[in-house]
């Protein structure tokens, strides 16, 4: 994009973006968009640990599911808390990074394959115990889930309407938007994509590899938390089959189909994800068939993405301009 | 539960274990060959067992309503297996020819070939639903081993089936080892999992020798497939998921790269699995698994038996 341009793409996009509920005809279209952005919102979170970092989770459903159970008890009649929106949706995110730290911390020295297996057994067993902790105390409401989840409210106003739940989810998925990239350029940012083309060299720099993977985790996760305290509040119900597996691979495909670690490329991979299906609803049954297909295409054909993240623009390597000089 | 409860029920349950951890064992052959010479976690292997189970119920079908042959297990066993190690042979075939190899060729990065047998995986399991639809399958496994050939040892009470499927998996991990050791195919795979360039400098064929890898190991998960749908009965289109990932915990268990690891890491696995959902509780039966694993690879990443991996690959 031509210099010029891009000054003036940023308030393009959040124009057009506050300017959907004024065009968008229907509810059902305005519940697409507002998943989207949901959506946008995980996959920006799983960016940064398997984008920025470099560390392959499949497991990350997993803290969208804590967020979103830590919210239903603490603002439903499940155990008769009703916490204000705000302070339950806080409670969403640090539960969420405390639990991204509490797995990270035993599998981050593991190595990057074997780090995907066991993330992918944490997710398999949050789903497990979301279903089965209904007995002998009943915690999660076992596979019925737990309802009538408080809708959320602040300044007085409660929310109900399809537009103001996007507003809500789109505010959060802008401040998602700006920290990704406030995080990448910033110190910490550098430390992941250090580790992320090499970890010794990363580690050989002085980068303290297990404390930055820990904090990519943590940041990670925490997105999820709020997406899963926006899911909550916004369905008003949760159950375990909102966590399966099949939803960590669908958050992944976001990632992979846009461009690992590049922010644009993640928010129209979860366009796609989301969308694709409800375009193509009547061949539903070939959907996930397709979509295997298209991974494995993409992977030989385009293994960055479709709109893939180029870091910094490369100095010249010295040396190389040397050796070019000499031919 | 009393103590003397226990004791009444340990053997029976190591039975159990001990029969579904051969198989676990054959499944996990499949990761542990696959990860020596390639250095990649072949996440559709779940799904290739699966098919197995698959081409082993079509076929056991189709023989039951002809009346071709009797149903004794002596005549349908070794057609069920021979079909099934036939068709899941050449899946792997083609996987490895159209989803993996493309990718080294073209210098893919670890994460690339992952995504790519996710992306196989969730292909594998739709085409499987697609063609013979979504609901559980049934194995007319009283009909091969009626229910009648049971004896009791020790006050175990043991079917023939269970013997006859711990049998073949053992004899089969047998076969397996001697090939890997002592024929000029194992030779090959070992060399190319040691070093891939100075294989192929010594005029080792490297990719037919992935290739041969990727059908060797997929044929015997498609044998346990078959073993697995006896002993079950009932099978589904994800039954490769859970199933792969034990198999895959039985490889890291045992030490990955290591055929031998991998027999006793499955064995580890049935039997652990199996007193766990008589002792602790049926729903958590999944879990186990995983929490194994985890454990093993905090404390012993290496394996029990160790890995079998040159120390460049180790990193």
């Amino acid at each position: 994009m031509p210099a010029k341009w891009q000054r003036f793409s940023v308030p393009a996009i959040v124009a057009l973006a506050l300017a959907i509920p004024a065009v968008v005809p229907n509810a059902y279209q305005m519940g697409v968009i507002t998943r989207i952005c949901l959506y946008a919102l995980l996959a920006l979170g799983l960016n940064i640990v398997v984008g920025f970092a470099g560390l392959l989770d499949l497991g990350y459903v997993a803290f969208f599911g804590i967020g979103s159970y830590v919210y239903a008890f603490l603002a439903s009649p499940h155990f008769g808390l009703h916490w204000p929106f705000l302070l339950a949706l806080s409670a969403s995110v640090v539960t969420t990074a405390i639990f991204g730290v509490l797995i990270g911390a035993p599998t981050l020295r593991l190595r990057g394959d074997y780090l995907a297996i066991v993330t992918l057994g944490f997710g398999e067993i949050t789903y497990i115990l979301l279903i089965n902790l209904d007995r002998p105390i009943n915690i999660t409401g076992g596979p019925s889930g737990i309802v009538s989840i408080d809708p959320p409210s602040f300044l007085g106003i409660t929310l109900r309407d399809n537009w103001q739940y996007y507003y809500l989810i789109l505010a959060l998925m802008g401040a998602a938007v700006a920290l990704s990239r406030r995080l990448r350029d910033s110190r910490i940012g550098w430390a992941w994509q250090a580790i992320r083309e090499d970890e010794l060299a990363a580690q050989v720099m002085g980068i303290n590899t297990v404390a930055a993977k820990l904090q990519a985790f943590a940041i990670g996760a925490s997105f999820a938390g709020a997406g899963g305290a926006l899911l909550a509040s916004w369905q008003r119900s949760v159950f375990p089959d909102n966590f399966l597996f099949t939803e960590s691979v669908n958050i992944l495909a976001m990632v992979i189909l846009g461009g690992v670690g590049s922010i644009p490329g993640v928010i129209l991979g979860a366009a796609l994800i989301v969308a694709l299906p409800e375009i193509f609803r009547d061949f539903a049954l070939y959907r996930l068939l397709a979509f295997g297909l298209l991974l494995m295409i993409l992977m030989i054909f385009r293994p960055e993405g479709l709109l893939s993240f180029k870091g910094p623009p490369e100095e010249a390597d010295p040396l190389e301009q040397v050796t070019a000089e000499r031919q | 539960m009393t103590f003397a409860d226990i004791l009444a029920i340990l053997p029976q349950q190591l039975v159990f274990g001990i029969t579904l951890g051969t198989a676990y064992g054959l499944i996990a052959i499949g990761y542990t060959m696959v990860y020596g010479v390639l250095f990649m976690i072949n996440f559709a292997h779940g799904d290739v067992f699966m098919i197995g189970a698959y081409v082993g119920w079509a076929l056991l079908g189709m023989l039951f309503a002809s009346h071709v042959v009797p149903m004794h297990p002596m005549i349908v066993l070794p057609l069920l297996l021979v079909g099934a190690m036939v068709m899941t042979g050449a899946i792997g075939l083609l996987l490895e020819r159209l989803a993996y190899r493309p990718l080294y060729q073209r210098g893919a990065t670890r994460l690339g070939p992952l995504i790519s047998a996710v992306g196989a995986s969730i292909f594998l399991q739709n085409a499987v639903m697609l063609i013979a639809g979504a609901r559980e399958k049934v194995y007319m496994t009283y009909s091969v081993f009626p229910r009648t050939w049971r004896f009791a040892v020790a006050g175990i009470n043991v079917s023939v089936l269970v013997i006859v499927i711990a049998s073949i998996a053992l004899l089969m991990m047998l076969g397996l080892h001697w090939l890997v050791q002592r024929t000029w195919l194992g030779r090959s795979i070992r060399a190319v999992a040691e070093d891939r360039e100075m294989a192929a400098v010594m005029g080792i064929d490297v990719w037919r020798v992935v290739a041969l890898t990727f059908c060797i190991g997929s044929a015997l998960g498609g044998a346990a497939g078959v073993l697995i749908g006896f002993y079950y009965t009932q099978i589904n289109f994800y039954m490769g998921y859970a199933a792969g990932l034990k198999a895959f915990t039985a490889a890291v268990l045992g030490g990955i790269g290591n055929v031998r690891g991998a027999m006793l890491g499955g064995l580890i696995l049935g039997i652990v699995e199996s007193l766990a959902v008589t002792f602790i509780n049926p729903a958590f039966k999944d879990v186990i698994a995983f929490v194994v694993l985890i454990l093993v690879l905090m404390f012993r990443p290496g394996g029990i038996l160790g890995e079998a991996l040159p120390d460049w690959k180790r990193v």
